[in-house]
C-alpha cells in the first residue's frame, strides 16, 4: 500500500488530544476546537536494492558527469568528503547510508588501482567527530582502513595550510575551502539528505569551507533574505552557496555529488506512537505513551537524554542520484518535496510546534537554550514554502523544557554567547559587533581544533538562523521551559498551553487561528 | 478518616480519564476505514471442526444441552427413523422460532449425526462480537451465513463443509418468526442442495416458540413436537428454485402433520388441502389468535395469553 498523504485536520469536539513534543518527553495538549492540526505524509518505501541503485547512480550519472568509474585512474589524487553528524536525525541504524555510498566508491577506486585517497569528514564549524561516530558513518571496515593510517580527516577550518582561497564571487564574496579536497583529481561529495536546504553546492561551499568564506551567508542579513531557506528559488543562503558553488567549478575543482534521500521513518516500533495519528493510536501505543511519559518524568535529565540519545532511527535509503551538483540536487529536492510538501490554505494567528530532544547540533549532546530557538525559529519556522504558516505579527507558541544547561565540552562558547551576548541584546542584526571577538578567540579555536567544540562563533550562526522568524512574528511563548532561561533568549515562559493561549490572545486577539506543526515525521508546508 | 479511606480518596484522585487511558475518539471530519476485524461472514470456523474443539462439543452436547433440552422441552419425535435410511451428509431444513430450536434440534439427531453437524447462523448476529463469534462456533459448531446479501464465499464454504462430510443445519426462513408462523423462505438451502446434490431433510419444530419467542426475556417449559420428512434430493435438472417450492410444500405438510396426524396431514395434501403454515393475511392479534391455544395443553402456573380469558 502507498503511503498516505499529507493532511490537515481541523480540531473538533471528537478530536483526542495532540502530542507534543517536549525535549526528553512528550505531552498530550487540546487544542481548541478549529485549530489545524498539520500531519505529515507517510514515510515513502525504501528501496529494494539500495547497493544495486548505488552502483547504477556510479554508472549512470545526471548532468554532464561521467560515470565514476571512468573518472578514476591509477595514481590519481581522490577525495571523499561525506557529511558530518548533524545528519541524519536521529542517527540511523546501521549500516549507515553513508558506509553504503563510500563503500561502493572505493570499490570503483580499488578497481581502478587508485592508491591517494582521503576521506574527509565535512564539519565547517561544527564539532569534531569521535572516533565512535565516524565509525559509526563509515563501518569498521572503511573506519579501520584509513583511520589507522592517518588518510580519515576530519575539515580543519582554522587550519591555514589546509585551506586555499579560491578567489571572490561576483558579489566580492571568499570561497575559501579545503586545499586537500580543491587540489585533487577528483572530489566526491557523499550527502544525506533529510530536508531541502540539504546539499547541492552548498555540501563543498558549506561543508568544507573556512570562517571567512561561511561569514557571507552566515548572518542575520541573508537569513532574512531566506524565505524559506527550504526553498531554494527564494533562499539568499542558496543563492549564495550556488555563486560559491560556480566559482568551485569554475576554479577547476572536479566534483563529483553524490546525494541520498532518506524517507521521514524517524522513529523505531517502540516509539512509532510518536509518527502516528492520536486517533489512531492502538492501545499498545497508549500503553508505551503512558508508560513511557510517566517513567521520563521519574528519570534523571542526565538518564533521560541518553536514553534518547541511544535512539536509533529506521531510516532507509528511498533515493540515489550521482553526477553532475545542480543536476543531481534538482533531483534530490523534487525527491523531498515529493515526500514533504503538505498544501495548507494561509496562515494563522498562531503556530504552537512541540521541539524534541534533538537538532542537528546536539546529538548526543545537550539541547541548549540557543539550540531550541534555533529548532523552533531557524528549522521548524522555515519548514514552509510560499509564505509561512504564521502571519507576520503572528505568535509562535513552542514546547520544550528549554534548560538553562550547556555541554562545556561542545558548546563553550555557547554559555559565553548566553551569559554576555544575549544578556545585553537579542537582536540578530546588532549581535553581529560582537561575531569577530567570538570567533577569533584562540581558546575557542583552539577547542575546536583539538577537543569536540563547536566553533566560537557557531551560537551567532544559531541565532542568525532564528532572524527571519523573529523579524516576522509578534512574540514567542515556550511552554514548560525554565522561566529564567526563556526570558533571557527574549521569549515568554508560559507554564501550560492554556496560558500560553491566554497571553498570545494579548497580541493577536480574544480569537485567534491556530496552526498546529505535528512532527515527526518531517514536513514541509506548502502554504497558499 | 481511616486508612481504608485514605486510600480509596487517594484512588479516587488518581482515576484516569479520556484518552490516553481510554481509546481515542476519532475526528469528525476523518473518514474511518472499517477495522479488518475477521468477524461475521470473515470469521474463520475452521478450529471448530479440529478433534479437541469437537470433543468439547461433544461433551457439552451429550451432557448438558440435551439434557437441558429434555427437561425444558419435553420433545416428541415423529418420524426421526426416516433418518436411519439417509447416508452421508444431509442438509436439515427446519422452521424457526427460537434460539431453541437448534439445541433442541441437536438433542434429537442420532449421535453419529449430531457430532458431525455444523448450524448455518446469522454472521451479523452471532458473529459481530469476537467472544459471540467463539462461543457459538464451538458449542454449536455455527459457521456464519450472510443473509442479507448474497455471499459467494459463505455458500462455497458452506457447500465444501457438506463434501467434506459434514451435516448442515439450516433455517430458510432466515431469523426466527416473529409471531409463531412461517416466514417466505430464501433459496440458500436449496441452491447448496442442487450444488452439492445432498439430500434436504425437511424438519418441522412445533413448540419453542411458547418456550422462548423472539424477545422473550425468560424460558419457560412447554413440550415440543419434532418431526421429521423423508429426504428431498434434487431430480436432474431441477433448479433451485423449483426445489425451494417443493421444501416450502413439505415444511407446510409437516406443520399440518404436527397439529394433526400423519395421515390426515397426507390426505389434506393429496387434496391440496394443506393450511397455510404462514397463518392468515390479517392484522397481528388476528395471526396471534389463529395460532390456537396450545395443544399440549398449558403449565398450572403458565400465565399465557390465555390467562386473561380465564379471569
Amino acid at each position: 500500500m502507498s503511503p498516505r498523504p499529507g493532511f490537515v485536520l481541523e480540531v473538533d469536539r471528537s478530536t483526542p488530544s495532540t502530542l507534543f513534543w517536549h525535549g526528553e518527553g512528550y505531552r498530550l495538549e487540546k487544542l481548541p476546537v478549529g485549530s489545524r492540526v498539520l500531519y505529515a505524509p507517510e514515510p515513502v518505501d525504501a528501496l529494494a536494492d539500495p547497493v544495486g541503485a548505488i552502483r547504477r547512480a556510479l554508472d549512470e550519472p545526471l548532468g554532464d558527469a561521467a560515470p565514476l568509474r571512468s573518472q578514476l585512474r591509477a595514481g590519481m589524487q581522490l577525495t571523499i568528503a561525506f557529511d558530518d553528524v548533524s545528519l541524519p536525525l536521529p542517527p540511523m541504524r546501521g549500516p549507515d547510508i553513508r558506509q553504503l555510498v563510500i563503500e561502493q566508491v572505493l570499490e570503483l577506486a580499488a578497481e581502478a588501482g587508485v592508491d591517494d585517497v582521503v576521506l574527509i569528514a565535512a564539519l565547517a564549524l561544527h564539532r569534531r567527530m569521535t572516533d565512535a561516530e565516524l565509525r559509526h558513518a563509515l563501518g569498521d571496515r572503511i573506519f579501520d582502513a584509513f583511520a589507522p593510517h592517518g588518510l580519515l580527516w576530519q575539515h580543519d577550518a582554522e587550519d591555514p595550510d589546509q585551506l586555499v582561497h579560491l578567489g571572490l564571487t561576483e558579489q566580492g564574496e571568499d570561497v575559501e575551502i579545503n586545499k586537500r579536497a580543491a587540489t585533487s583529481d577528483l572530489l566526491v561529495y557523499v550527502n544525506i539528505n533529510l530536508v531541502a536546504m540539504d546539499g547541492g553546492h552548498k555540501s563543498v561551499a558549506t561543508g568544507l569551507a573556512s570562517y571567512k568564506s561561511l561569514r557571507h551567508h552566515h548572518n542575520a542579513h541573508t537569513m532574512t533574505q531566506s524565505r524559506s531557506f527550504m526553498d531554494q528559488h527564494r533562499s539568499e543562503l542558496h543563492s549564495s552557496n550556488w555563486r560559491m558553488g560556480q566559482l568551485i567549478a569554475a576554479s577547476g575543482v572536479n566534483v563529483f555529488q553524490i546525494e541520498t534521500n532518506l524517507n521521514t521513518d524517524t522513529f523505531p516500533e517502540q516509539f512509532r506512537f510518536l509518527q502516528r495519528r492520536e486517533w489512531e493510536w492502538t492501545t499498545r501505543d497508549r500503553a508505551t505513551f503512558l508508560a513511557s511519559s510517566k517513567a521520563l518524568r521519574a528519570t534523571p535529565d542526565r538518564v533521560a537524554r541518553s536514553i534518547f540519545h541511544s535512539i536509533r532511527a529506521p531510516h532507509k535509503m528511498s533515493a540515489v542520484q550521482a553526477g553532475e551538483v545542480e543536476a543531481v540536487h534538482a533531483r534530490t529536492t523534487e525527491n523531498v518535496y515529493a515526500q514533504q510538501l503538505l498544501e495548507v490554505d494561509g496562515q494563522s494567528d498562531i503556530l504552537t510546534m512541540g521541539l524534541p530532544y534533538i537538532c542537528p547540533y546536539n546529538v548526543n549532546s545537550i539541547m541548549n537554550p540557543i539550540l531550541v530557538a534555533c529548532l523552533g525559529l531557524g528549522y521548524f519556522f522555515n519548514m514552509y514554502r510560499g509564505q509561512p504558516l504564521v502571519r507576520a505579527g503572528g505568535v509562535v507558541i513552542l514546547s520544550h523544557p528549554t534548560p538553562w544547561a550547556f555541554h562545556p565540552g561542545h558548546h563553550p562558547s555557547y554559555i559565553d554567547f548566553f551569559e554576555q551576548v544575549l544578556a545585553e541584546t537579542t537582536d540578530p542584526a546588532e549581535i553581529g559587533k560582537y561575531e569577530e571577538s567570538y570567533a577569533t578567540d584562540p581558546w575557542y579555536i583552539h577547542l575546536y581544533r583539538t577537543g569536540n567544540a563547536y566553533h566560537g562563533v557557531h551560537p551567532f550562526y544559531m541565532w542568525y538562523w532564528c532572524a527571519h522568524a523573529l523579524e516576522h512574528v509578534g512574540a514567542v511563548i515556550i511552554v514548560g521551559g525554565d522561566r529564567a532561561a526563556v526570558r533571557r533568549l527574549g521569549f515568554k515562559p508560559a507554564s501550560s498551553m492554556a496560558d500560553a493561549l491566554e497571553m498570545a490572545s494579548d497580541v493577536v486577539g480574544r480569537d485567534p487561528s491556530i496552526t498546529h506543526l505535528h512532527s515527526p515525521p518531517l514536513l514541509m508546508a506548502d502554504v497558499r | 478518616m481511616s486508612a481504608v479511606e485514605r486510600l480509596v480518596s487517594r484512588a479516587r484522585r488518581v482515576r484516569p480519564e479520556g484518552f490516553p487511558w481510554a481509546a481515542p475518539t476519532w475526528p469528525v471530519s476523518v473518514d474511518r476505514a472499517a477495522p479488518q476485524r475477521h468477524l461475521g461472514a470473515d470469521y474463520d470456523t475452521e478450529w471448530t471442526r479440529r478433534y479437541p474443539a469437537r470433543l468439547v462439543r461433544a461433551v457439552l452436547l451429550d451432557n448438558l444441552t440435551r439434557p437441558l433440552a429434555h427437561i425444558v422441552a419435553s420433545p416428541e419425535v415423529r418420524g426421526g427413523e426416516i433418518l436411519e435410511f439417509v447416508e452421508g451428509p444431509a442438509i436439515y431444513v427446519a422452521n424457526h422460532t427460537s434460539h431453541v430450536d437448534t439445541g433442541l434440534l441437536l438433542s434429537v439427531l442420532p449421535a453419529r449425526v449430531r457430532h458431525k453437524t455444523v448450524v448455518a447462523a446469522a454472521a451479523d448476529h452471532f458473529f459481530d462480537r469476537r467472544w459471540k463469534a467463539h462461543v457459538w462456533s464451538l458449542v454449536l459448531a455455527a459457521i456464519p451465513i450472510e443473509r442479507h446479501k448474497v455471499n459467494r464465499k459463505s455458500a462455497e464454504d458452506t457447500a465444501a463443509l457438506l463434501r467434506d462430510g459434514w451435516n448442515l443445519i439450516i433455517y430458510p426462513e432466515g431469523g426466527r418468526s416473529h409471531d409463531g408462523w412461517f416466514q417466505a423462505m430464501r433459496g440458500g438451502a436449496a441452491y447448496l442442495a442442487t450444488r452439492t446434490g445432498r439430500p434436504v431433510v425437511p424438519v418441522h419444530i412445533e413448540g419453542t416458540y411458547r418456550i422462548w419467542p423472539r424477545g422473550g426475556k425468560r424460558l419457560r417449559r412447554s413440550p415440543t413436537r419434532i418431526t421429521f420428512g423423508s429426504p428431498i434430493t434434487a431430480a436432474e435438472g431441477e433448479d433451485a428454485r423449483r426445489l425451494e417450492a417443493r421444501i416450502d410444500t413439505v415444511l407446510g405438510v409437516l406443520a399440518d402433520e404436527s397439529r394433526s396426524d400423519w395421515w390426515t396431514a397426507r390426505r389434506r395434501a393429496g387434496a391440496g388441502e394443506t393450511p397455510s403454515a404462514r397463518g392468515p393475511d390479517a392484522s397481528p392479534w388476528r395471526r396471534a389468535w389463529a395460532l390456537g391455544p396450545d395443544p399440549h395443553g398449558a403449565d398450572e402456573d403458565d400465565e399465557t395469553r390465555w390467562a386473561l380469558n380465564r379471569e
